[in-house]
């Protein structure tokens, strides 16, 4: 069976679906064989995609290193903490933001001027992972 | 020479890997629907706790000291099973997905270079770094060796999780396979146990020692593998990766029993949004839709089961086409009075574009900008900013999965991340 279709009464408005996609009349772009990929973010941040995690900072700000509460960092499980790397140590049952001090001995420098430096026993020092980089929104509500 | 790694106690450590205040404490994971502990960590074992305890048995025992006790957290463990099967991968020269949290190696040739035993350790040391998860790593010439080196090494904690069953030593595997239960060989269920044990085979190394024909004659030629495959005879190959998915599978098991059309017909609408969302997420398009309801085949009443599926013409992601085509489904198999258990939709026939010959006279056409619609409708839901859906199926139902010590999605949520004090 057949509808039979009406002519359109106001032919101005007729929409013909017959091909959607665009195709460009004009002089084809002479970037067109020069197209790159756009940068990435994760990649600039994350070398080692599988062992890292994000954590958010929540406290006093640190402003020496711009660290301020609900920034977001970028923590490395699997790289080797060295001396003066900021890293999230466990510390009695809890994650902690602290610089890592190796020389003279292994300790836990505090973020925040008014907390003293942690030492402790090597056995009970616990990393989970290095801060490798942190984002700070400047806009509140973006 | 094959390779078996797994996780320890995968569930259970899972939930301690952003815990550090629940290291070394006892763990236990539940069923879907908080019903029974499904995995427990070291600490827990050693109390006693059995597997498939039901939740309300052990919530009213005594121990020493606290239990923590949480639901099945998929969404994290999937994440981290993803990240430690990664890890694993990176260090192999090719490996199978098996579970989870399993991955089948091939390590042939890597002696030249390390003993098998120090690579184990390395796989071990490397995983740990990435995921704080601990791996075990049993290896031998076949998978079914493989996997009897991988059982030993959890048996026998000298090993330190790491067990190499070398063709060169066969004294060594002799002894192992004679000191395992057969019921715990790759591929003898429960009850092939059975039947085997009435033949007067109980251990491993007397499945071994079986004859080929005989076994192929009384079970199947899968059993007669076994066999030789335990002779150090590799008849299992890696499987490679996985064709792309060809089917999707959303169902579950209600938290109290389904008795009204109206729940019901909630509980496929959700289903079948999250169906679409994954094929979304699959990039695929499909062409038929399968809705299938069961009552528990435990209970006492009548037990009543049906599945329907419906084809549409034009392959679509569309989840308001997946729904309703999901809806018309059900309605052919709703049958009132039951006391339904367990709902699904499953999407099936794909092809990775929606583009199919249209017909002139069809009165279906596709859905004008759905492409634009879907795009924001998952971009929104996973900005972890807020949810939105489809109105049908409902606000807060009765029959949601019960999960009700939910540990947070630590790595797929931003609202879940962990946090730590500055």
């Amino acid at each position: 069976m057949f509808d039979l279709m009406r002519a359109a009464s106001d032919p101005d408005f007729t929409a013909i679906p017959l091909y959607s996609d665009r195709c460009p009349a004009g002089f084809p772009s002479p970037a067109q064989d020069f197209v790159e990929a756009e940068l990435d973010l994760n990649q600039y941040c994350i070398a080692r995609p599988s062992s890292t995690y994000f954590v958010r900072a929540i406290g006093n700000s640190m402003t020496d290193i711009g660290l301020h509460s609900g920034d977001l960092m970028i923590v490395d499980k699997a790289v080797q903490a060295r001396h003066g790397d900021i890293v999230i140590a466990e510390i009695e049952g809890e994650f902690t933001v602290k610089r890592l001090l190796l020389k003279p001995r292994p300790g836990l420098q505090a973020m925040n001027s008014a907390y003293p430096t942690l030492w402790p026993e090597p056995e009970h020092l616990q990393i989970f992972g290095v801060v490798t980089a942190f984002v700070h929104k400047t806009r509140s509500h973006d | 020479m094959f390779a078996l790694a797994d996780v320890n106690s995968f569930y259970a450590s899972c939930e301690a890997v952003f815990r550090p205040d629940l290291r070394g404490k006892p763990i236990c994971v539940l069923s879907n629907n908080d019903g029974n502990v499904i995995a427990r960590n070291a600490s827990a074992k050693k109390y006693g706790i059995k597997m498939g305890i039901p939740w309300f048995q052990l919530k009213n025992m005594h121990f020493p000291e606290k239990i923590h006790v949480f639901s099945s957290n998929y969404e994290l463990y999937a994440s981290l099973s993803n990240r430690t099967l990664s890890l694993i991968e990176e260090m192999a020269i090719r490996a199978e997905r098996y579970s989870i949290d399993e991955i089948f190696l091939t390590i042939q040739g890597l002696d030249k270079y390390f003993n098998y035993e120090d690579y184990g350790r390395q796989l071990r040391e490397h995983v740990y770094r990435g995921t704080g998860l601990t791996i075990g790593v049993g290896s031998g010439i076949s998978k079914t060796l493989a996997k009897s080196a991988q059982w030993a090494s959890k048996e026998w904690p000298e090993f330190n999780g790491v067990l190499i069953l070398h063709p060169n030593n066969p004294r060594r595997t002799e002894k192992l396979l004679s000191l395992q239960p057969v019921e715990e060989v790759w591929g003898v269920g429960r009850r092939i146990a059975k039947k085997l044990s009435t033949m007067g085979i109980t251990t491993a190394l007397q499945l071994a020692q079986a004859n080929p024909a005989f076994i192929r004659r009384h079970f199947s030629v899968v059993l007669e593998r076994t066999v030789r495959e335990l002779n150090g005879e590799s008849c299992i190959a890696l499987e490679d990766a996985p064709p792309a998915k060809q089917q999707i599978v959303c169902s579950r098991s209600f938290g109290q029993r389904v008795m009204t059309y109206e729940a019901m017909r909630q509980a496929v609408c959700q289903h079948a949004e999250r169906a679409a969302e994954k094929l979304r997420g699959e990039r695929q398009f499909c062409r038929q839709i399968a809705v299938f309801i069961k009552t528990s085949p435990f209970s006492a009443t009548p037990y009543y089961g049906n599945v329907a599926s419906e084809k549409i013409h034009i392959p679509t992601h569309d989840t308001r086409d997946i729904i309703a085509a999901a809806i018309s489904a059900l309605d052919r198999i709703w049958v009132d009075g039951y006391r339904y258990a367990k709902a699904g939709v499953m999407l099936n026939d794909f092809t990775p574009t929606g583009v199919s010959q249209l017909n002139l006279f069809d009165d279906i056409q596709p859905r004008e900008r759905s492409e634009e619609l879907m795009k924001v409708l998952d971009g929104i839901n996973h900005s972890g900013l807020g949810k939105i859906w489809f109105a049908g199926r409902g606000i807060a139902p009765e029959w949601q999965m019960k999960r009700e010590m939910l540990s947070p999605a630590y790595t797929t949520r931003w609202s879940d991340i962990p946090c730590a004090s500055i």
